[in-house]
């Protein structure tokens, strides 16, 4: 397989681009592997990548029920952040922001990884000292953050609407400079390529309809396509975990919840920062095809149906124009909804459950784009090692029965409220 | 938006109610005497049915009362709307 | 060609009486009421309209409707300027002006076009692959792509104009006002159902628009004149939602310059109906070939469209290209009226059609390449061969300036498939057409592939299929509006992109602001033969709602600038804004955060309000809080399991303060009780909580213990409250007429008693949240301003002044009593706020099981202290991070954080409160207070929360 470069790609070019090969195989499965991954969105693509590159266990496969990257993955608003107040939450979002930064590289596949900045804004001082405790609690964490008062925040964002009429005046804000987007689909894409490289069995269209145990532990999937043996499996299905755990019996704390998201048409560049409102839900930014990206809350009960409702959508539409009001004749071009793990916490969960040999990535709730790269970095570790790394000691399934939950926004155990 | 008949307004658009998850997850009547797991289950695990999926709303903008919906939480088809069952008598003070 | 000469002299549905005047890219032009922009341009011979979104190639009108991919332009200007709006949607008015976009310095000479040349190396996704040496060049690399990319410039002042929302109910909903759709409505109207009916369209009739059909006009007629029909033109169903709900857009202010007085310029139904009819019809297919994109490339149906809607020929000289038997008639209306048909160009080899004279008919043949600069001069054929995509023999040149596109028709199946609808492929019409009925929704006409007559007789070629020129580098385009080629679709399968939505997403096949309507189909076609498919195998994207853009301004409707949330007012508001107090958020509310006076900072009204407290007297309006009644005989009952602390023991007449918990054992709200009689209680909840009390209180009365007989009530709303504070409070309400005792034999600490202040009727309770003597007076809501203006009247001598929610803090920080937010913040026990002793033993209530789990266990935890900065002056940083030493080493532990931080006027000197590790047991230990963002590290010793009057003498007084 040839490298990716501006070379490669002259190269190509003056032979008509013929010569491009296919970014990973299509393999048939074989009848076992040293591990098994479910579901080929990022978090399962990274995994396996990181199982090959940094643990040597190359004969592992990813098992997709559908097309790579179909899920969740490709369906997000792309932010990418490590503005977090609690620690175990900060330092694995953290390891993953540093993976991030090297992510093209590493890969070979420029995921387009832009860090312009994700802001939060502040409509009044209470507002403004909660982003100070988390901002000082980020610094101490070697994490760039930086308060931003009503001036700062007109120079960063010069679109947007100070004059103070508002609903909803703004005071200032809680900027991270290193935060930004990245290009969803290409973040699949980049690992499964790389991941194939190094050995790894990527096959579509092979849905995990069982998992078989015995005493000690697992033995395999049962799929569409023929019983698959291995004794690691680790599932990383987003918002199907309370489905596949069950096929082992166990029970998590996940409810499936639908998240919406919008572009807008595309138009020339008007807003180079990521910015959420604080006073209801909105988060928007731009794309490098000039579309504005957003998405809000919830739809607010339980769903297995990739589509939403209206009323988050005008609701996010209203949050838009409170802060740009010249959006208004811009127009939604597409919505469309994700299946999201929402968990009882907020906090997503990786680690070990209950069955020997069964890893559960997972409960990623609105944030699990981001944590793609520190996800599959920690979760292959689990998986080789069957011990969590130190990153990721803290969001074991465990917490739960021990009352150690990591409540970043303090709404308690409603997972609508996260 | 889902349209939610409720037994005492009739139908109303969902955004009139707000949502309290699970309907047959049931506080153990007895907090004190149960362990950690029947505890902890109670509080966090839950089935996330894919499926017929028995639940709570509110109808905060209406009546305020907890009702009990059946929803196929992958067609969003309701299939029933009603009230919770009757209080049993005897435990009050 | 001299300019008018594209429009007949006759016919047409546009008003040739009324002459309108409009501008395009700065030139004056004219046109007819009734025409669209598009018709205008063509009717005057223009026929660059834009240039495409990454080749920049020039482009002209193609389609008729919301299906056109080429001809976006920027409508209006200043602040009611939007971009990528569909020529061919805008109806065009007296003084329109529409500008080209995408294109510098112009649209004829646009530099950016030059990317063609290099376009080889930019073949699908090359961004992928490149741009990512060295590292932190990506940014440059980036901003460029972005300037590239884009289509329109977005509006700079906010939109002066108005949105509505409206809510509809009906039995049937019919979508699409063509034939289909006039039919259903019909008979459905008769039986007597309440019908609507929604077009896109100024006007209904669908594709018979404009062709004399009298059925047709008669049924609209009818309509028109039936009371239960609804008739909603210029109106796009745009979205099907949960229990038959639809999103329509009207746009009643789009077809003026601006929307008429008194009107909205759209508006948003929220239309729920028993059945829809899906007539949506269907859209011609275009065929694919090298260049098939200049301008004068037009499908086969908008041409005819422009001729008998609008009286406009396209072109003087056709080559039609086909696959099917529509475009034989069309070519018969065509030539009519006086467009000359070069050829008819068609695919199958085997067609019979010699039916019109004079006009060279060419079966097995295909248009393979076009040419032209900025507008189509004429189009090579040549002889197909194989399974119809490759080229056999020599080529051909033919002259024209129109080349008329029918590759067969696409059903409109998009609410179908929001519906969850599944689709099956139909060979004879090569379309995806819906497979069977969803409930509720019935696809009739063109829309469920019933074409009829021979009109649209589909026929046995490749329809759509890219003909493969082995060695051509020259772009056949499949998508033409984000340009995406037959060689992009085959290097997406090339590379192991296999699945139509990796495809979609590699390519941006589709993802357009057409959102695919010409492009979907053939761009399956193409993926099939890059795969060696069949068709019915490749599979298809999702169709995403809407169905074509809506506008963010109608989705927001009315809730723009201050009504994006209500904002609640207490009875006193206004007497604050008198005051000048300077408000600040609280949920919907806007307190009162300070009143300056004159020459003032904020420091100094804060300071000044609090020394009023602690040496006068205060008012402050408390109506914000919640307040729920609870009546009944299980009230005690039901308290004592919602509060951690016992109630049973409160008599009539006394309150008494509480606290409750969530089941996860963590604090959820404070507030007092009062006892209103033996069976009615008052409580109060936080401002911000008064609402998921209440909730919270339903819930586990409806469901957990539905056997307790208690009755809640919020009475928020039916109150206004002030609190007066201060030593000198009670000398302060003494001094009023009023039919109660507060001395405080008479009305100790926590008693309440009811009566009448300055002929208010009143309830006053005898609490305080300050730590000095003070009674909160709840007075009926209508009575509020009353009481306010009677409290702060000057006459006593009491130099009674407001204070606002700044020096509450202040206050309170003082007396070392947590809030929910800052101390209580979703995550902190009562053991971490110190009231274990509070926690009653002998009940059980909400919350109390959870915190036997180990993780609730006290050591360990954070507990509420107070701090005080170790040089006595410094101010404690707010939100700043406790640690043990003064360097930060990386990933530091941490001992806690400050909550809330301020400078005590009473105590004359910085302090705060804060959050620690065990803190309880740390009492006079010295902690480093990082505070990174603003630079400032400070020693601070801790010590206990109350730092006023720790025994409460003052507050009993
Ligand atoms: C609308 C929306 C916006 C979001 N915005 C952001 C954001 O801005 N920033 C952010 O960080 N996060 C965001 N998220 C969350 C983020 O998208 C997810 O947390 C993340 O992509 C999860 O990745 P994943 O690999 O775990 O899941 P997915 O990408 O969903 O992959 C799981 C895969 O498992 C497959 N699968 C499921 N069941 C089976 C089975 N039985 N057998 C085989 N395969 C199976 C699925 O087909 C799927 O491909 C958003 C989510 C949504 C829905
Ligand atoms: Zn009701």
């Amino acid at each position: 397989m040839s490298r990716y470069s501006f070379a490669s790609l002259v190269r190509h070019g003056v032979m008509g681009h013929r010569g491009w090969k296919p970014v990973w195989r299509d393999p048939e499965p074989k009848s076992s592997y040293d591990a098994i991954i479910v579901g080929g969105g990022g978090h399962g693509l990274a995994s396996a990548y990181y199982l090959a590159k940094n643990h040597h266990l190359n004969n592992v496969a990813v098992l997709e029920k559908g097309w790579l990257g179909g899920g969740n993955t490709g369906r997000n608003t792309t932010i990418v952040r490590s503005n977090y107040l609690l620690d175990a939450n900060a330092r694995f979002y953290e390891h993953g922001m540093k993976l991030w930064e090297g992510l093209s590289r590493d890969l070979n596949f420029n995921v387009m990884f832009s860090q312009r900045g994700v802001l939060n804004l502040a409509h009044s001082k209470g507002q403004l000292e909660t982003f100070r405790r988390r901002g000082n609690a980020m610094r101490l964490n070697g994490i760039d953050a930086e308060l931003l008062n009503r001036g700062d925040v007109a120079a960063l964002v010069p679109g947007m609407d100070l004059s103070g009429n508002a609903r909803f005046p703004i005071e200032g804000g809680l900027l991270q400079p290193r935060g930004g987007t990245a290009r969803h689909d290409a973040v699949a894409w980049g690992y499964a390529r790389a991941a194939d490289r190094r050995g790894v069995d990527i096959i579509q269209n092979c849905e995990v309809t069982g998992i078989r145990r015995d005493r000690t532990g697992v033995t395999g999937v049962e799929t569409s396509r023929g019983f698959i043996a291995s004794k690691r499996i680790g599932l990383a299905v987003a918002g199907h975990s309370t489905q596949l755990a069950a096929m082992a019996g166990v029970r998590l704390p996940i409810e499936s919840h639908v998240l919406q998201a919008m572009v807008s048409e595309p138009v020339k560049p008007v807003l180079d920062t990521v910015v959420t409102f604080g006073a209801a839900h909105l988060y928007v930014s731009q794309s490098d095809k000039g579309e504005l990206v957003m998405g809000g809350d919830i739809d607010g009960y339980n769903s297995f149906a990739q589509r939403g409702n209206l009323p988050v959508i005008e609701h996010v539409a209203a949050c838009l124009l409170a802060l740009f009001p010249q959006f208004s004749r811009l127009r939604i071009l597409r919505t469309w909804g994700g299946i999201m793990d929402m968990t009882m916490d907020g906090s997503p969960i990786i680690g070990t459950t209950p069955v020997p040999g069964l890893f559960l990535n997972g409960g990623w709730c609105y944030g699990g784009f981001k944590a793609t790269p520190a996800s599959g970095w920690v979760f292959a570790h689990t998986m080789a090692t069957g011990q969590p790394h130190s990153l990721n000691a803290d969001l074991n399934l465990d917490r739960f029965r021990q009352g150690r939950v990591l409540d970043e926004k303090g709404a308690g155990p409603y997972p609508w409220a996260h | 938006m889902l349209l939610i008949h409720c037994p005492h307004c009739g139908p109303r658009a969902q955004t009139e109610f707000s949502y309290g998850g699970d309907a047959n997850v049931a506080r153990p009547p007895a907090p004190e005497e149960t362990d950690d797991r029947t505890w902890t289950d109670y509080l966090y695990l839950r089935d996330n049915a894919k499926g017929s999926h028995a639940e709570l709303w509110q109808h905060i903008f209406g009546c305020r009362r907890w009702l009990r919906l059946h929803r196929d939480v992958v067609s969003h088809e309701i299939t029933s709307c009603s009230d919770l069952p009757r209080p049993r008598t005897g435990n009050g003070s | 060609m001299s300019l008018g000469s594209f429009r007949l002299d006759s016919g047409g549905l546009i008003d040739r009486g009324r002459k309108i005047s409009f501008t395009f890219d700065d030139r004056i032009y004219h046109g007819y009421h009734g025409d669209t922009l598009a018709s205008a341009l063509l009717a005057n011979g223009v026929r660059l309209v834009g240039r495409s979104f990454k080749y920049h190639r020039p482009r002209g009108i193609y389609g008729l409707g919301s299906e056109e991919p080429n001809a976006l332009v920027r409508l209006r200007q200043g602040a009611r300027a939007e971009p990528n709006i569909r020529a061919t949607q805008i109806e065009l008015y007296d003084g329109l002006v529409a500008h080209s976009q995408n294109n510098w310095p112009s649209l004829r000479w646009d530099i950016s076009s030059t990317l063609g040349l290099f376009s080889r190396f930019l073949p699908a996704g090359f961004y992928y692959k490149t741009f990512m040496w060295p590292g932190k060049f990506w940014p440059y690399y980036e901003n460029f792509i972005r300037h590239m990319a884009g289509m329109g410039r977005s509006p700079e002042a906010p939109d002066p104009d108005r949105y509505e929302k409206r809510h509809g109910n009906c039995d049937v909903l019919i979508i699409g006002g063509g034939p289909a759709g006039l039919a259903a409505a019909l008979s459905a109207a008769k039986g007597g159902a309440l019908v609507w009916l929604a077009d896109e369209g100024a006007r209904l009739g669908g594709r018979c628009l404009g062709d004399g059909n009298e059925t047709v006009r008669e049924t609209i007629a009818t309509l028109a004149s039936l009371e239960n029909v609804t008739v909603l033109r210029r109106t796009t169903v745009f979205g099907k939602y949960d229990d038959h709900l639809y999103g329509l857009l009207e746009h009643t202010g789009d077809h003026l310059a601006s929307p008429a007085r008194g009107m909205p310029r759209q508006r948003l139904w929220h239309l729920r109906t028993k059945q829809a009819v899906l007539a949506s019809g269907a859209i011609e297919r275009p065929l694919v070939f090298a260049n098939n994109d200049r301008p004068g490339v037009m499908l086969t149906t908008a041409v005819l469209h422009y001729l008998r809607a609008y009286a406009v020929r396209s072109g003087k000289r056709a080559v039609i290209n086909t696959s099917n038997d529509s475009a034989y008639r069309a070519a018969q209306i065509l030539a009519a009226h006086g467009i000359e048909i070069a050829a008819i160009v068609d695919h199958r080899p085997g067609t019979k059609r010699r039916d019109m004279p004079g006009v060279e008919i060419l079966p097995g043949h295909a248009v393979i390449d076009t040419s032209g600069g900025r507008d189509l001069t004429g189009v090579t054929i040549a002889r197909l061969a194989g399974n119809g995509d490759t080229v056999r023999g020599s080529e051909r040149r033919l002259d024209c300036d129109l080349l008329c596109l029918s590759g067969g028709f696409t059903p409109c199946v998009h609410l179908y498939s929001q519906a969850g609808g599944k689709l099956t492929y139909r060979q004879d019409i090569q379309s995806l057409v819906p497979q069977s009925d969803v409930p509720g929704m019935l696809v009739v006409g063109a829309a469920a592939g019933e074409f009829g007559g021979d009109e649209f007789a589909g026929g046995e070629a490749a329809m759509g299929r890219p003909i493969s020129l082995s060695k051509s580098r020259r772009k056949q385009f499949i998508d033409l509006q984000n340009d995406v080629t037959a060689a992009d679709v085959e290097l997406a399968a090339r590379e192991g992109y296999r699945s139509v939505e990796h495809v979609k997403r590699y390519t941006t096949l589709g993802m357009g602001t057409d959102q695919g309507k010409t492009s979907n189909l053939n761009g399956i076609a193409a993926l099939a033969s890059a795969l060696d498919k069949p068709l019915a195998d490749v599979g298809i994207t999702t169709y995403r709602p809407p169905y074509t853009p809506v506008t963010i301004g109608a989705l927001a409707g009315r809730e723009i600038g201050v009504f994006l949330a209500p904002t609640r007012r207490t009875p006193m508001q206004d007497c604050h804004e008198k005051a000048g107090a300077v408000f600040t958020p609280a949920g919907l509310w806007q307190r009162p955060h300070y009143y300056p006076r004159p020459g003032e900072t904020a420091t100094d009204a804060v300071n000044r309000e609090v020394l009023a407290v602690r040496r006068n007297v205060a008012v402050v309006d408390v109506s914000t809080l919640g307040r729920i009644d609870l009546h009944g005989p299980d009230v005690v009952e039901f308290l004592d399991r919602i509060y951690i602390n016992g109630f049973n023991t409160l008599a009539v007449g006394m309150c008494r303060y509480g606290v409750m918990l969530r089941d996860d054992g963590m604090i959820f709200d404070d507030g007092t009780v009062a006892r209103m009689s033996e069976t009615q209680f008052i409580m109060t909840t936080t401002t911000a909580n008064a609402g998921p009390v209440m909730a919270h209180l339903e819930y586990y009365l409806q469901v957990v213990w539905p056997e307790l007989r208690v009755h809640l009530t919020s009475i928020t709303d039916q109150w206004a409250v002030a609190a007066v504070a201060g030593p000198r409070s009670r000398d302060l309400l003494d001094s009023l007429d009023s039919s109660i005792a507060f001395a405080s034999q008479a009305m100790p600490h926590m008693a309440w008693r009811a009566g009448h202040i300055g002929g208010i009727p009143a309830q006053v309770f005898r609490i305080s949240f300050s730590g000095e003597l003070a009674y909160e007076i709840a007075v009926p809501a209508d009575h509020g301003h009353a009481l306010w203006e009677l409290l702060l009247a000057t006459g006593g001598g009491f130099d009674v002044i407001p204070y606002g929610t700044e020096a509450l803090t202040t206050l309170r920080t003082e007396k070392g009593h947590f809030v929910m937010g800052p101390e209580a913040d979703g995550r902190a026990t009562p053991g971490d706020m110190g009231l274990r002793a509070m926690l009653s033993a002998k009940k059980d209530f909400v919350g109390r099981r959870s915190l036997r789990l180990p993780g609730l266990a006290p050591a360990g935890r954070l507990n509420l202290v107070g701090l005080i900065p170790v040089d006595g002056g410094s101010s404690i940083p707010a939100g700043g991070i406790l640690l043990q030493s003064q360097v930060a080493g990386p990933l530091p532990d941490k001992a806690g954080h400050v909550t809330t931080s301020v400078f005590s006027a009473s105590l004359d000197k910085p302090i705060a409160l804060a959050m620690v590790r065990d803190g309880r047991q740390r009492l006079g230990e010295e902690l480093w207070a990082h505070s990174p963002l603003d630079g400032r590290i400070i020693a601070v010793t801790i010590t206990d929360p109350v730092f006023i009057d720790p025994k409460g003498e003052r507050l009993r007084a």
